[in-house]
């Protein structure tokens, strides 16, 4: 194997990874909010990934192109999913935790049920995007063009988020609310309705990841099982709650991919990133940018 | 005569209501003949076991587990790898199944015990899927194409049945009540006392003296043996397995829901749950299942939701709190 091919496959796994990074954000911000994993996150990205596609078939609008309205309807999606049902799943009498778990569950299976019934079960893909099929050549490596912009748009996403946080009221609100949702009432904070917020911001962000997606993957019912089970195994290692240690594992999960793609046949490729998880939860169960 | 104390009493009533269920459910074949229906009596009973073994670790002990479908394949994998390639019985091979999952599970709960709420959670589910994988990727046990369990005859030696359906509902049945009983020896035990301490306050219960540590790892091996009989007599009852049917994540869900339905952590729970969940979802899959549109999976989906916001602390939770206030 030369030098050449493995720099190839890295890089394409460094830019999946900034994609998987982008997949996993929203969940590691309504995780670090609000102590809720919304267990619909890989339906979500399906939910994205059928907006930019119907978006493509309706107005032949590149997924590039509808990204911003993807996410946007995205954005009033994850309000109405916190004020629907995770606000009732909050406040359960009994059994919180388990509460959430199973009502997200069901919100998901609810949400594959109406991609099938809406959609059918068939593959999907979204045939002549502007990218499609191009590469760039960087010093000698040839990279995907519609995998760049991918990892591109999830570099923006994530620039765009610590502005946010750092620099916006609402950053602080969220910030503030995170370390202690009932303080944060006593300065005027609404924390519900920073919670909704932030289940749309959130969902707006796997919106970005699904409307990047649809723009080389098949998109299908049961396509969020996949990517959900990478998000979350990201946001474990990242550290729960911790949107940018999300950024870092989501890399780190897709360079493990790629150089185990090098080493096994490709029916094992995520072997190396269960591994990784294993040695992580082993070592540093906290994840490895998370505090506890 | 009058027992001196209550507690006594209601564990004796529980036993007497409990053998008087077998006793009628036992009947239930004279009068249920179509095959079909006694299919789904079979399945309700191992789902009733199944979920009554999931309650163990994840109502009692409160370690919620989404991977228990890993013991349930091991369970279906040993027993069939030793039927077929060794011509073990499956009465061996489960209880073989049964050892190598509370082995997997107390190898799975020493790093993974340490971990909280959500973390734990997605633990459960990550190492499931790995399993998954490794399964479908391992040749000698048939890779993605499985085993398919050759017919040996007709015999409770070899726990195969061709022609009736009725020695796998009494085996499904005898499974259930000895599920039932577990939970029924444990409830009063040192041990039984020992999980609900841990799964109300851990640190609490670590500061009086509970071993925390133990407790989930005893809890996770006896939950994972006896799941991993319900998938040896699941491999038998349906003569074939792969990675998809025995050890995909559904399951892990399946055996978690009866109990969420019926309360968590209650003794009844689960079987009530079963009896309503598994012919519900049964149901709706042959009326709206076959047509492929998804009418079965939005059902199911609206019914988790619904059963998860609507009765968060289960049927038999809600029953007993209403019987303790009218009681007071």
């Amino acid at each position: 194997m030369t030098t050449q091919a493995v720099a190839q496959s890295l890089a394409s796994g460094l830019l999946m990874g900034l994609i998987y990074g982008l997949v996993a954000a929203g969940l590691a911000l309504i995780f670090g909010l609000m102590d809720v994993v919304n267990f619909a996150h890989g339906e979500f990205l399906m939910t994205a990934m059928y907006a930019a596609f119907g978006l493509y078939v309706a107005f032949a609008l590149d997924p590039l192109a509808s990204a911003p309205f993807v996410a946007a309807a995205m954005f009033v999606f994850g309000a109405i999913v916190y004020l629907g049902v995770v606000r009732y799943a909050m406040s359960a009498s009994a059994n919180a935790g388990m509460v959430q778990i199973f009502a997200t569950f069901g919100l998901g299976i609810v949400m594959r049920g109406l991609a099938q019934l809406l959609f059918t079960p068939d593959y999907r893909s979204i045939p002549h995007s502007w990218l499609g099929g191009k590469t760039v050549q960087v010093a000698g490596i040839f990279l995907p063009a519609p995998q760049l912009a991918g990892a591109l748009v999830s570099l923006a996403a994530f620039g765009a988020l610590w502005l946010v946080i750092n620099r916006t009221d609402f950053g602080r609100a969220l910030e503030a609310t995170r370390e202690d949702a009932g303080a944060v009432a006593l300065v005027g904070i609404d924390r519900k309705r920073i919670f909704a917020l932030g289940w749309g911001l959130g969902a707006a962000l796997v919106g970005l990841a699904g409307a990047v997606l649809a723009m080389f993957f098949y998109i299908y019912p049961d396509v969020g099982a996949s990517f959900s089970l990478i998000a979350y195994v990201t946001v474990a290692l990242g550290g729960f709650g911790s949107v940018f240690g999300a950024f870092a594992a989501g890399i780190l999960v897709g360079l493990v991919e790629a150089a185990t793609a090098l080493a096994l046949p490709p029916s094992l490729k995520y072997v190396g990133i269960y591994a990784l998880y294993l040695i992580v939860v082993v070592v540093r169960p906290r994840g490895l940018f998370g505090s506890l | 005569m009058q027992d001196a104390d209550p507690r006594l009493n209601a564990r004796r009533n529980n036993l007497v209501i409990a053998c008087v269920c077998v006793a009628l459910i036992a009947c239930l074949p004279l009068v249920v003949k179509d095959v079909y229906a006694q299919n789904v009596l079979v399945l309700t009973l191992m789902y009733a076991a199944l979920s009554q073994s999931w309650n163990i670790l994840s109502g009692y002990c409160g370690q919620i587990s989404l991977g228990h479908a890993l013991y349930f394949g091991a369970g279906a994998y040993v027993t069939e790898l030793l039927f077929t390639k060794f011509g073990v019985a499956p009465w061996f091979g489960m209880a073989a199944g049964g050892l190598v999952a509370a082995t997997i599970a107390a190898a799975v709960g020493y790093p993974c015990f340490r971990l909280k709420g959500h973390y734990f959670v997605i633990a459960t589910i990550v190492i499931a899927e790995a399993g998954y994988l490794l399964m479908l990727n391992w040749d000698y046990a048939g890779a993605a194409m499985g085993i398919d369990v050759p017919v040996r005859g007709d015999s409770w030696a070899k726990f195969q049945f061709l022609r009736s359906k009725l020695p796998y509902f009494y085996f499904a049945l005898a499974f259930a009540f000895v599920a039932w009983l577990v939970t029924w020896m444990i409830e009063e035990s040192r041990w039984g006392y020992w999980w609900r301490a841990v799964k109300d306050n851990a640190e609490a219960a670590e500061s009086l003296g509970v071993e925390v540590f133990r407790s989930k790892m005893a809890a996770a091996a006896l939950s994972a043996f006896l799941t991993a009989i319900g998938g040896g007599f699941y491999a038998q009852f349906v003569s074939y397995i792969d990675p998809e049917s025995v050890m995909s994540f559904q399951f892990s869900l399946l055996m978690a829901l009866p109990a969420v339905l019926g309360g968590i952590g209650t003794l009844w729970g689960p079987a009530v749950g079963a009896a309503i969940l598994i012919p519900l979802t049964e149901l709706t899959r042959s009326f709206a299942g076959g047509s492929g549109k998804g009418f079965d999976l939005i059902i199911y989906g609206l019914l988790v939701m619904g059963i998860a916001l609507g009765r968060p602390e289960g049927i038999v939770g809600a029953l007993s709190r209403r019987m303790r206030r009218s009681a007071a």
